[in-house]
């Protein structure tokens, strides 16, 4: 189990050492940096104090190492677009990214699972029908659509909610700013939250449905209910418990795309968050705010998928004993 | 012995392979499934109307001669406060007409997912076979390539390569090449499903006596994976193909309603969309309305023909 642990460990350093190159091939290939830092009064010797500066005259794999090594110790160089350092502009934005992303998590798990095994245990009631022919719509729906749908109905037509911003926010430590704590950062939450979960809640409800309907039929379901056991101690303590391997995987993989499909929402919401920030960079080519976040958000994907791979040893007993020797 | 069997007389055959449709089981559960009609009609009359677009429309909105700014925001079926123009489904801030907008920017839409699908399936089969087929260390490059980049969503991915192409590619061409990097940036994005499939179907016929025969008369192996194989993993592969579809028509929605896709110039029914939710304060529901209930007609049609398409070609899962 230790050489397992420690083989994952492994790969998910090779993914993020490619997933480097690729970020620093796209700072080193894609657009001069030293056009980008000078202006256009300059002479061949300022060109050359910077190239030698910057390390730019040094082999490809010297500047990838310095490159990681930067990155590393959180240095992601100079936003061409706003003039100042990257990390402090992702620090800034980060709070709003990870409020609303914590928040739409919980979400579409709670709701997820609840209706997951409501419309197992009720499978022919009117209420499940219903639930599952609105959930195929939900999964159709672009969430950019969504996001405008709910600003169009309680915004709009009731005016019960803002339609974008975050509201007012509370400053905690040097550099979390939090909209948890006044009630215009509450109201501004909701209907992003509601966006950014919905798709997941989905995903989570229809494979929660399924895999309980797989395991309802088991012998050993029979047998708990023939043994008199309560309704409730089967359907969760026996049922449920049993379908948590896959829904781990794909509650952990949805976390990292709850992060990245903030982007969309953030958009609609103009929620000035790290995704708001990630489409400004494509669409002013922001190399080095591009570089950086795909770094970060890749940081986050693998760290998930190694947790995920790891919980499942301590999920599933069966998996201790030949996990070692699979790949 | 020869390489090709004799061919059969194409009149007779053309006929049987018609008939044989009709009395497939295929055809059978089509006929039975009233969604698979609904969707089936839907999508057709939406491909139909944005392949003859300029035959149906009522103006060119690419043509800025034929725009007249007087004729913004005029209501649906209601004659304009200026000019008195009447449009079935109103015009947008422009002035321009919605319902010959939306025909010209569902083709682009429809344009762009469909280049992109194909292009994923090249990509995806390709090296699907090579991997099946080959094995060894070229099989655990692909593959691990592949588990990489499932790991991110593929909307992301394809924002990433969006970026960078635009980077790359000079400021005076970027609006003409948009289109061309969208449809490289969803397709790149999303050859993986296909490239798994390929390759557990190729995994599995390849130890089967008609390829052991087919190598044994010396045919090439890209002969074998191309003519012998890949025909017997194709029924899978259609059925990713539709959902890749709708998924690749969102994903190209998306793209642009959030400005990284289809510019301005060339609208896609992502970017009319994108347009639609300033005005929604102000009462003009209709800019965003008959775009977006569009693309929900699309996307909603061609996924519901893929999930049927996915239970009739696959009776296991039924």
């Amino acid at each position: 189990m230790a050489a397992f642990i420690i083989r994952r460990i492994g790969q998910s350093l090779l993914v993020l050492l490619i997933v480097g190159l690729v970020a620093f091939s796209m700072f080193r290939f894609v657009g001069d940096p030293i056009d980008n830092m000078l202006g256009q009064e300059r002479t061949i010797e300022d060109v050359e104090r910077l190239r030698t500066q910057l390390g730019l005259d040094q082999p490809f794999p010297v500047q990838y190492f310095k490159f990681l090594e930067n990155a590393v110790q959180g240095n992601f160089g100079v936003s061409y677009r706003q003039g100042r350092p990257v990390a402090e502009i992702l620090l800034e934005r980060a709070p709003a990214t990870l409020e609303l992303a914590a928040v739409s998590g919980i979400l579409a798990i709670l709701f997820g699972i609840a209706l997951g095994v409501f419309t197992a245990i009720r499978r022919q009631g009117a209420a499940a029908n219903i639930i599952m022919a609105t959930s195929l719509i939900g999964v159709s729906l672009p969430t950019f659509l969504i996001g405008i749908l709910l600003i169009y109905l309680f915004s709009v037509e009731l005016g019960w909610l803002p339609s974008f911003g975050r509201g007012d926010t509370v400053k905690l430590g040097d550099w979390w700013s939090t909209g948890f704590l006044t009630s215009s950062g509450l109201k501004a939450l909701i209907l992003p939250a509601i966006t950014l979960g919905l798709y997941q809640m989905t995903l989570i409800m229809r494979l929660v449905r399924s895999e309980m309907l797989e395991v309802l039929r088991q012998d050993y379901i029979r047998f708990a209910r023939a043994r008199g056991l309560k309704d409730r101690a089967v359907n969760f303590r026996h049922a449920l418990k049993n379908t948590m391997v896959p829904v781990v995987t794909v509650i952990g993989l949805q976390l990292g795309a709850i992060i990245a499909f903030a982007i969309i929402t953030e958009t609609v919401f103009q929620w000035p968050g790290v995704g708001l920030l990630f489409i400004n960079a494509i669409q002013f080519v922001d190399i080095p705010v591009m570089a950086a976040y795909l770094m970060l958000i890749s940081v986050m994907f693998v760290g998930i998928n190694l947790i995920v791979d790891i919980l499942y040893v301590f999920i599933d007993p069966r998996l201790r004993a030949d996990r070692s020797g699979a790949h | 012995m020869t390489d090709t069997p004799a061919p059969m007389p194409t009149n007779s055959r053309d006929k049987s392979r018609w008939k044989r449709f009709r009395e497939s089981d295929f055809f059978y559960a089509f006929k039975r499934s009233p969604v698979a009609i609904i969707s089936f009609t839907v999508v057709s009359i939406l491909v139909l109307s944005a392949v003859c677009a300029p035959l149906i429309a009522t103006t060119n909105p690419f043509d800025p001669a034929t725009l007249n700014l007087m004729d913004g925001f005029t209501p649906p079926m209601e004659p304009n406060a200026f000019t008195g123009n009447t449009f079935i489904l109103g015009t947008d801030d422009q002035g321009r007409d919605l319902y010959s907008t939306i025909l010209y920017g569902m083709r682009i839409s429809l344009f762009v997912g469909a280049a992109a699908v194909l292009l994923a399936m090249v990509i995806g089969i390709t090296l699907g076979l090579i991997s099946g087929y080959f094995g060894g260390w070229t099989e655990t490059i692909i593959m691990r390539v592949a588990d990489v980049q499932l790991t991110f969503p593929s909307i992301l991915v394809a924002m990433l390569i969006f970026g960078v192409a635009k980077g790359i590619t000079p400021v005076e061409y970027r609006d003409q090449m948009a289109i061309w990097v969208l449809i490289l940036a969803i397709g790149l994005s999303d050859w993986v499903q296909f490239a798994r499939v390929v390759r557990g179907a190729t995994l599995v016929e390849r130890n089967k006596d008609y390829v052991a025969a087919a190598r044994l008369i010396g045919r090439s192996p890209w002969a074998i994976m191309i003519k012998h194989i890949l025909p017997n993993a194709l029924s899978p592969v259609l059925v990713i193909a539709t959902i890749s579809l709708a998924l690749a028509i969102i994903a190209e929605a998306t793209l642009s309603f959030l400005g990284v896709g289809a510019p301005p110039t060339q609208p896609s029914l992502g970017t009319l969309i994108r347009i639609g939710p300033g005005f929604l304060f102000s009462g003009e529901w209709w800019i965003l309305f008959f775009p977006a209930g569009t693309l929900l007609a699309l996307a909603l049609s061609v996924n519901l023909l893929g999930d049927w398409l996915r239970d009739a070609l696959n009776p296991r899962l039924r």
